[in-house]
């Protein structure tokens, strides 16, 4: 497109709008990203006694 | 919203091609400066602590509900924002946002914030975000704005939610001290936006917006807003002996009240011969109190909340 002419001035504008719906997408992401990984981590051992008693995960803490 | 403001947006030039920042200003940036700030104070007081990223990303989908709150507004106001002198750049009437696009932003960015925040903390704040927007967007733009002179009063409470947002984000309940922050913000806004209307030459009249200084006159506004000033003082002192209160916040409230409290006395004292011969001097610097109140009552009970780790904050 710059090769043959100047870039519009309308095309400057969509740039700019389509670089902030970018960055609003990639912020979208990492946020759900984010929100998954601090969920799971910081959720203990979410597999403890959810269905049955397991043997295997009673420690002294526990008992 | 009518076909009038559809017709003027189009008329002025309206080219369909807005930058990102068109559509940013129709979240009403300044409005969400002051729900970030009172819905992160409301969250760091709790006395349960929430995962930094999580309140982080509350904060935001809190910040997002108020903006797409404002979008809905522009998109219902649009007929009156052009008839207003202080709205008349707002997007939409600028011509660089069409209703359209401002009814979908905020739609959509409703829908967003409610459910992220429902999934990143809990049903109740969610819902509490839900309703505010529900509340500043309909109960207030559409239904009171234009039919009645207490819509200030009423419409406050959507500006009063974020800290009660805040706090129920960490603790998942509403509480008393959560009811209080509210009711702090609720009852302040009538006397700040009245205080605000005696000095200020509105349009609000053109537009066919009933404000009271026109419907009730200003005498009467004068009366209400000693009123309100009166009505937040044992709220605002009160907030002091709750989990969240202690010394600096009382000393805070204390002073600022008996400040704000002056000032609405002189202000219920003065008649119009008397503020229109010194420009509306009392009324001006009582608005600028107003804003300080806010802020500093807010400011202290978060610095009582970075303080009580310390053993320094609190009773």
């Amino acid at each position: 497109m710059g090769y043959f002419r100047a870039d519009h001035e309308l095309h400057d504008r969509r740039k700019g709008r389509n670089l902030g719906v970018a960055a609003v997408l990639i912020g979208l992401i990492v946020i759900v990203f984010g929100l998954t990984y601090v969920k799971i981590t910081s959720g203990g051992s979410l597999e403890g006694f959810d269905h049955t008693v397991r043997p295997a995960l009673i420690t002294e803490d526990t008992q | 919203m009518t076909d009038v403001s559809y017709q003027t947006a189009k008329s002025a030039g309206q080219t369909g091609e807005a930058q990102f920042g068109d559509y940013f200003a129709l979240l009403k940036p300044r409005v969400m400066s002051l729900v970030v700030f009172t819905a992160l104070v409301g969250l760091l007081v709790a006395p349960v602590g929430v995962h930094p990223f999580v309140g982080f990303c509350a904060i935001l989908f809190i910040a997002v509900g108020a903006g797409a709150s404002g979008s809905l507004n522009m998109w219902w106001d649009a007929d009156i924002d052009v008839v207003m002198k202080r709205t008349a750049k707002r997007p939409i009437p600028a011509g660089k946002v069409t209703p359209d696009e401002a009814l979908g932003i905020g739609l959509a960015l409703s829908g967003f914030s409610v459910v992220l925040l429902w999934l990143a903390t809990n049903a109740l704040a969610a819902f509490l975000l839900a309703f505010t927007i529900f509340f500043y967007a309909v109960v207030y733009s559409m239904w009171l704005k234009r039919s009645t002179p207490q819509n200030i009063v009423i419409g406050g409470a959507a500006g009063a939610f974020p800290p009660m947002i805040g706090w129920v984000v960490a603790t998942g309940s509403i509480s008393v001290e959560a009811v209080l922050m509210f009711m702090l913000i609720f009852m302040w806004t009538p006397p700040h936006f009245w205080a605000l209307a005696l000095f200020m030459k509105s349009d609000y009249d053109d537009a066919g917006v009933p404000m009271l200084t026109v419907t009730h006159g200003r005498k009467s506004t004068r009366r209400h807003i000693l009123a309100y000033t009166l009505l937040l003082f044992p709220l605002a002192i009160g907030t002091a002996f709750t989990s969240i209160g202690g010394p600096i916040y009382l000393v805070t409230a204390v002073v600022l009240n008996v400040w704000f409290l002056k000032g609405a006395y002189d202000i219920w004292r003065r008649d119009e011969t008397q503020a229109e011969a010194d420009n509306y001097k009392v009324e001006k610097s009582v608005f600028k109190v107003s804003l300080l109140y806010l802020f500093l009552h807010f400011g202290a009970l978060l610095v009582e909340a970075v303080l009580r780790p310390y053993g320094l904050g609190g009773w």
